[in-house]
């Protein structure tokens, strides 16, 4: 994956500068056990998403077989190896948000972006994702966008909540 | 708030001294100060604006020359969530519920000033018209007891001196100087602390059994990965009070012989994870986590380690594989982890809750602790109650308590006096109780017998608005999509389940099926690896035991709540909303 002039900022970095990202971050904690995980979530904090270079030299630092490296990011919902969009916007879909009205939320984000879970808009700017109980429960229902929640939303709210984000 | 800087305290005494130096200062900050202003720094409020809300009392109080003699202090969830921001003025303990930055003046000048409450930010209790403005008057306080969340909505959770004032890590010091594993053992038996994770296996027994075990190496974990939908105690006991957590691990730590600890938190928690990585911050600071602590010779370190969104984690063995760096799937038992878990090594995992109520437990005495809840299931239990419920947010009550009094006298009731229909108690692994069984204690016994659990504490309100066909298959949407993989009955199983659950609600479903679903539902439960597994038809056997008519109407094609048959409900929906938005 080249350096390509896009707008999407998390996709700027070069192969070369993931490795030496990469490669910093094991020199500090080589020798812990256990540690594959949080390597890779520090790395799909820093890039959006888990770039298969950055998966490859994990793989190869820590004597991890690369098969079991790509378990580890197939089981766990939370990695991803596709860059996502400027804005991830997180729908809850927990119990106490479904029995307010979370259904309906879910379906004017989905009519507002015109995405899919799992798909990013073609500008780029936002990707859908849905979340189960953000542990928000007394504000239900609630939808999280960079990791920032909004509560109680409304679906005639949305489209304003989403333009403020737009940039 | 303190003046002063800490170095590692050496021993018990410079604790003390430390301790006494504190509550000296607070006395006299104190006499000079006029009135001091808590605003809940939680989750929910921080959300609804609570820390530009805090800053603006600041700004405010500066410039009306109030700000040597009012403080503002950030607190950890004082509970009334669906309220928030709630602030509360500490004198006379006056709550404030919905404030927002225009309303600041008038509660300084009126309020802070004049001592004149404002009437119109007061929380409402509803259930009899009154309104009360002190938190001593107010229903869904004062009907509560609080021992797990005690420090939650008095104590700055971002600050180690105000826990130690408030006679934080008194507990640990208690232990280490002077009690033996055993004794510590002893007096957590005495007390009958059961697992607040949901199964309810006495804490006592669990560390004693590590306790026994030979092996020179020892782990202690916190398991914080709260995943089920519409439960979030841990989260609010992890943002408001995490050195009550950290202590309850030392002292877990010190009885079982372990040095190593981590705190598994689900990903989800991010002001959680920074408010626990600033507490163990602060407390390796202060020498009360690290070698030799207080210079008693025991040593014990902590880490936390993030999920990464998966259910499956909440189960034992599959958090130890997570730790471990692999994959989350669980392992069959035994042998259990107190045998062998974390990298083959005796291990101890118990909830956030549960040790939390650890170091009350040493300090008060476990026959004081014993003293609340009924005869098998003793303290207190915290409940996130939420969904169609006046004051939702997170409530403390002994075990034991009926959920009547949950519900109406603490909650408020439901949301527009709607009819009751059920509650759904420890989420899709528990069960529904419906309105006839309203008077039920809360305990672990009563529960099972109703064909639910107690769980982790999630408690959600439906009422005639909801349809239980579609929570039945809300529910098994999200089994299905947790469930690991890894052994047949759990992966295919909940899968014919749901298809079964989607064709009733899309008004396709054929006679037969609620058998269909009983058989298939029992057969899961007895075959299943893991407690994901065999808990996952709970709840779809639970509404099919209280609410089978529905299925029955279903099969019909009659959704008596109206929310079944979606196609057509959805495109009424998106008529709506594009009506809505055109302006």
């Amino acid at each position: 994956m080249a350096a390509e002039d896009n707008k999407n900022q998390q996709a700027l970095a070069t192969d070369e500068e993931i490795l030496t990202y990469v490669d910093h971050l094991i020199a500090e904690c080589r020798e812990k056990p256990g540690i594959v995980i949080p390597l890779l979530q520090i790395t799909q904090k820093k890039y959006g998403y888990l770039p298969e270079p950055a998966l490859r030299k994990i793989s190869h630092e820590l004597h991890i077989p690369y098969s079991e490296v790509a378990g580890i990011v197939g089981f766990y919902a939370y990695f991803s190896i596709q860059a996502k969009g400027k804005n991830v916007v997180r729908v809850c879909q927990g119990t106490a948000c479904h029995v307010l009205g979370g259904n309906e939320v879910f379906a004017a984000v989905k009519k507002e972006l015109k995405i899919d879970v799992g798909e990013t808009t073609p500008d780029g700017q936002f990707s859908l994702a849905v979340g189960r109980c953000f542990g928000a429960c007394g504000m239900a229902p609630v939808i999280m966008v960079n990791g920032e929640m909004i509560q109680q939303v409304k679906p005639s709210q949305i489209k304003r909540i989403l333009r403020k984000y737009k940039k | 708030m303190n003046t002063f800087t800490v170095s590692k305290l050496q021993s018990v005494s410079e604790l003390i001294q430390l301790r006494s130096r504190l509550l000296n200062e607070e006395e006299q900050a104190g006499l000079a100060r006029k009135e001091r202003i808590l605003i809940c720094m939680g989750g929910g409020c921080l959300a609804s604006g609570a820390r530009k809300l805090k800053d603006e009392f600041h700004k405010q109080l500066h410039h009306a020359h109030l700000h040597n003699s009012v403080e503002v202090k950030g607190i950890g969830c004082p509970g009334p969530c669906s309220h928030g921001p709630v602030v509360i003025i500490d004198s006379d303990k006056t709550l404030y519920q919905n404030v927002s930055p225009g309303d600041i003046s008038e509660i300084i000048e009126q309020h802070i000033q004049n001592r004149q409450i404002v009437e119109r930010l007061i929380f409402r209790d509803n259930t009899d018209g009154k309104s009360a403005s002190s938190i001593a008057d107010i229903e869904f306080f004062k009907r509560q007891t609080k021992i797990v969340l005690h420090n939650c909505g008095t104590v700055d959770p971002l600050s180690i001196n105000d826990y130690i004032s408030h006679n934080g890590y008194a507990a640990l010091s208690k232990v280490l100087c002077g009690m033996t594993p055993e004794t510590v053992i002893r007096e957590i038996e005495k007390s009958g602390l059961r697992g607040r994770g949901g199964a309810g296996f006495p804490t006592s027994l669990k560390w004693s059994l590590a306790s026994k075990s030979s092996s020179s190496q020892k782990y202690i974990i916190c398991n914080a990965d709260e995943g089920d939908p519409g439960a979030y105690m841990n989260r609010s006991e992890l943002e408001g009070d995490p050195h009550s957590i950290i202590e309850g691990m030392a002292i877990g730590a010190f009885a079982i012989g372990a040095n190593e600890g981590f705190v598994y938190v689900r990903a989800e928690y991010l002001l959680a994870v920074e408010r626990l990585q600033n507490a163990i911050n602060q407390t390796k600071e202060y020498g009360l986590l690290g070698d030799n602590i207080l210079g008693s010779g025991f040593s014990f370190n902590l880490e936390i380690r993030m999920g990464s969104g998966a259910f499956v984690c909440g189960e034992e063995t599959a958090l130890i594989a997570s730790i471990e760096g692999k994959r989350g799937e669980p392992r069959p038992r035994p042998p259990f982890p107190v045998q062998r878990g974390l990298w083959g090594k005796p291990t101890v995992i118990n909830n956030v809750e549960t040790f939390v109520n650890v170091p009350v437990i040493l300090l008060n005495g476990g026959d004081r602790f014993a003293s609340y809840g009924t005869q098998k299931s003793k303290g207190t239990k915290v409940f996130a109650l939420a969904g169609s419920v006046r004051h939702s947010g997170l409530v403390e009550v002994p075990i034991g308590t009926t959920l009547r009094e949950l519900i109406y006298n603490i909650g408020g009731g439901t949301v527009n006096d709607r009819p009751f229909k059920a509650a759904l108690i420890g989420g899709s692994s528990g069960g529904c109780i419906p309105k006839e069984h309203l008077d039920v204690p809360l305990d672990y016994e009563s529960l099972n017998e109703l064909g639910a659990i107690m769980g982790s504490g999630g408690l959600i309100i439906i009422d005639e608005t909801s349809c239980m066909v579609d929570v039945a298959r809300f529910f098994f949407e999200f089994v299905t999509e947790e469930s690991c993989g890894k052994c047949t009955p759990c992966r295919v199983g909940t899968k014919r389940i749901l298809e079964i659950l989607l064709r009733i609600c899309d008004g396709e479903g054929k006679p037969g099926d609620i058998e269909k679903l009983i058989h298939l539902g029992e057969e899961i439960k007895r075959t299943s690896l893991c407690g994901l597994g065999q808990s996952a038809p709970n709840f779809v056997l639970s509404a099919i035991r209280y609410f089978r008519n529905e299925f029955e109407a279903h099969i019909t094609r009659h959704c008596e709540a109206g929310v079944c048959f979606r196609e057509k409900k959805f495109n009424d929906l998106e008529i709506q909303h594009s009506a809505s938005t055109k302006d």
